[in-house]
């Protein structure tokens, strides 16, 4: 971007100036010896064009949705159309998550996100002994295509974009939602979302597996190959960082191994015959929003540049809407603090903003009680305004990637992009992501990043205002903390009792019959899910099914 | 010292374990001998495992909600299994209404986000030695 001159005249005014700044020092030392980032490399003092000396604007940067894409993947971008406003959302029975749906669509959210309880997520139905305590708690409770009917009653799925967080039972409740939408008069290749189905994340950060890498990654390819032909607008897969982050690993090591697993599931994909030119444009990413502002926006660019070196370099994609990164963020849940909580709607905002500025495709503000409990209706509303304001009251939105050009932002997202293909080439060297985790050596370094950030808190390094800086000795209790009325557990368990009485039972076992010759014969399994769903077979039963052929997977535990 | 020996259980279905094994390791690195679950452990499990390892206090890790229900059945289960005397400490998304009703059901201790690791330790070591104390062992 600057020619030798004027990079030769800029040094000679730096150097000076830094011994300058040496005086200085000697008068007024700097409020730490070393600035670090959230991932731990320096921050400098200050940079200037020689640290981006090297930039080739239109080969690293080039224009919004333009290769490498990272100024955004639209040409637009926000001009045309603000990102997706999609609160996670889901607590109780599929009554009352219905209700906040259609309470957050009148609130002007732009798509649904659907949050389901634990046993769900695990394939045990409500009445299962495992789920005991856990039904409609951390989301709702799905049994069967009934509950998902009547979770989406009166909202019409042809029109609305619905992003699911399912992982290992994925391809049952994305059967359910196709059941349902059709039932409404929906066509198939008119529907619109995402749902997560990025299991591999599951055995490293989130743990909702249940069968074990091998069969899991099948049913993840059965799926890509199935939309690729019959649900096009769908999102096959969000693979994501989130979860990864959230359970300590730091930004650098998000973007890696969110990346490391990305790779494997377009290699399994490769490997049944798919296409990446034609799956690929199905692939989707979830990131995670902290508060290190400036390395945030820059992991999103970084991000951007490196999926579509990946996807071009590696796998040889030619098509263009398969090199795009698009992804969904999260601001995180684990910056927020039970002390003062008032103060995570600042933390939400800041956060929120790195990803609108890092150019995210759908949001979800997290609400300031979460430390606490499930949100309310009221910090929900809080939540979702923070990304109204900055839409509409900020301004940020009405030009694109508008820090792109920012000495230190270009630096900094050169300095993530160079660590995430180190991290990549090391899990490469290892043997891909798969073998990496079998050898337990991501969840080491997840575990080893969030015990030295707890001890950078310790030791008052890293400052968490209200917890060790700043607290007040008398705190006010948060008012209002949601509760989740013990006795739908029984209502769900009736529920289901009734459903099984109702039901075609000998058609239930018809096709779960065929659906497990189907898994056993390693044929795709997702039309044999989807006629077991359409007969009301239950989760549970569904998945039992699977667990018989697939088997299930006991993690190794690694401190 | 008495090398104590603790168990950090995952009960219930969560997969959530940043915070277990994060308090395991401090727990470690200040000279407890530290029994991890793993995730997804029935009541029976935890206190089946408190009673082969021998261990002088349990630590339940819980973020789904479903905490009253989970200590309450771990703790009448020890009871019933003739370790009732072991200390409780649950850690986890616990909202501030219910740290009672935990102590009430036979909790020892409760902590929620934000607790320093030092405290933990702490009373960790509080709470053992004026267990062995009482205990005269």
């Amino acid at each position: 971007m600057y020619d030798k001159d004027q990079l030769k005249r800029i040094n000679e005014a730096f150097e000076l100036w830094q011994n300058q700044v040496e005086n200085d020092l000697k008068k007024l030392p700097e409020r730490k010896e070393k600035f670090l980032s959230s991932s731990g490399y320096e921050l400098k003092r200050c940079y200037t064009p020689l640290d981006v000396s090297d930039l080739d604007y239109l080969n690293d940067l080039g224009l919004p949705g333009e290769y490498p894409y990272t100024r955004g993947v639209q040409r637009t971008m926000y001009r045309g159309r603000f990102w997706t406003m999609r609160q996670y959302a889901g607590f109780g029975t599929a009554e009352e998550t219905n209700k906040r749906f259609k309470y957050l669509l009148q609130q002007g959210q732009t798509g649904l996100s659907v949050a389901f309880d634990l046993p769900t997520q695990i394939g045990y139905d409500s009445d299962h002994p495992l789920a005991e305590g856990e039904v409609g708690r951390v989301g709702v409770a799905v049994d069967s295509l009934k509950d998902i009917e009547i979770l989406f009653d009166g909202i019409p799925l042809k029109d609305v974009s619905t992003s699911m967080t399912i992982n290992s039972t994925a391809v049952i409740l994305l059967s359910m939602y196709a059941v349902a939408a059709q039932k409404q008069g929906a066509k198939l290749d008119e529907l619109r979302g995402t749902i997560q189905n990025d299991i591999l994340k599951e055995y490293i950060a989130r743990g909702t597996y249940i069968f074990p890498p091998e069969p899991s990654m099948k049913i993840v390819t059965d799926i890509f190959e199935f939309c690729s032909k019959y649900m096009p607008k769908w999102n096959t897969i969000s693979i994501s960082g989130y979860h990864i982050r959230e359970a300590g690993a730091n930004a650098v090591q998000e973007l890696a191994f969110t990346f490391a697993d990305a790779i494997a599931y377009v290699e399994a994909a490769m490997k049944s015959g798919l296409d990446p030119n034609v799956f690929g444009r199905q692939l989707s990413f979830f990131f995670a929003a902290h508060n290190n502002f400036l390395e945030e926006i820059a992991k999103f660019r970084a991000a951007r540049r490196i999926w579509a070196k990946i996807m071009k370099e590696r796998f040889k994609v030619t098509n263009q809407e398969a090199l795009r990164l698009r992804f969904h963020t999260q601001t995180a849940g684990s910056t927020l603090t039970a002390q003062q909580p008032l103060n995570n709607i600042v933390r939400v905002a800041i956060q929120a903003l790195a990803a609108v500025l890092g150019g995210t495709q759908s949001l979800h503000t997290n609400s300031y009680d979460e430390a606490l409990g499930l949100p309310t209706e009221q910090s929900v509303q809080v939540a979702l305004r923070t990304q109204q304001i900055i839409a509409y009251e900020s301004g940020v939105a009405d030009t694109i990637d508008p820090l792109a050009g920012s000495f230190a932002i270009e630096a900094l997202t050169n300095q993530i992009e160079e660590r995430v293909w180190e991290y990549l080439e090391k899990i490469d060297s290892l043997g891909g992501m798969v073998r990496a985790i079998e050898l337990g050596y991501v969840q080491k370094e997840i575990h080893k990043s969030a015990y030295e950030q707890q001890l950078a808190v310790e030791k008052g390094e890293q400052i968490v205002v209200g917890v060790n800086a700043f607290q007040t000795s008398e705190e006010k209790p948060v008012e209002n903390i949601l509760k989740v009325d013990p006795e739908l557990e029984e209502k769900q368990k009736e529920a289901l009792r009734q459903l099984r009485k109702q039901r075609d039972n000998t058609a239930v076992r018809g096709a779960l019959s065929e659906l497990k010759k189907a898994a056993q014969e390693g044929k795709n399994i997702v039309p044999y899910v989807l006629e077991a769903v359409k007969c009301y077979a239950t989760l549970g039963e569904i998945t039992d099914v699977l667990r018989e052929v697939y088997g299930e997977y006991t993690e190794s535990t690694l401190i | 010292m008495k090398k104590y020996r603790i168990l950090i259980a995952k009960p219930g279905l969560d997969g959530h374990d940043r915070g277990a094994k994060v308090v395991a390791h401090a727990l470690r690195d200040a000279g407890f001998e530290v029994i991890y679950t793993g995730l997804r452990q029935t009541p029976e499990q935890i206190v089946r495992t408190a009673i082969q390892e021998d261990v002088h206090l349990i630590g339940l890790s819980i973020l789904s909600g479903a905490h009253l229900q989970l200590s309450k059945k771990i703790i009448e289960l020890m009871k019933k299994e003739g370790i009732g005397d072991i200390p409780v400490f649950v850690g986890g998304i616990i909202p501030p209404d219910d740290v009672p009703r935990l102590l009430e059901i036979g909790v020892t201790r409760v902590f929620g986000p934000g607790t320093p690791l030092s405290k933990i330790v702490q009373e960790v070591r509080n709470v053992l030695e004026g267990v062995t104390s009482a205990s005269g062992s």
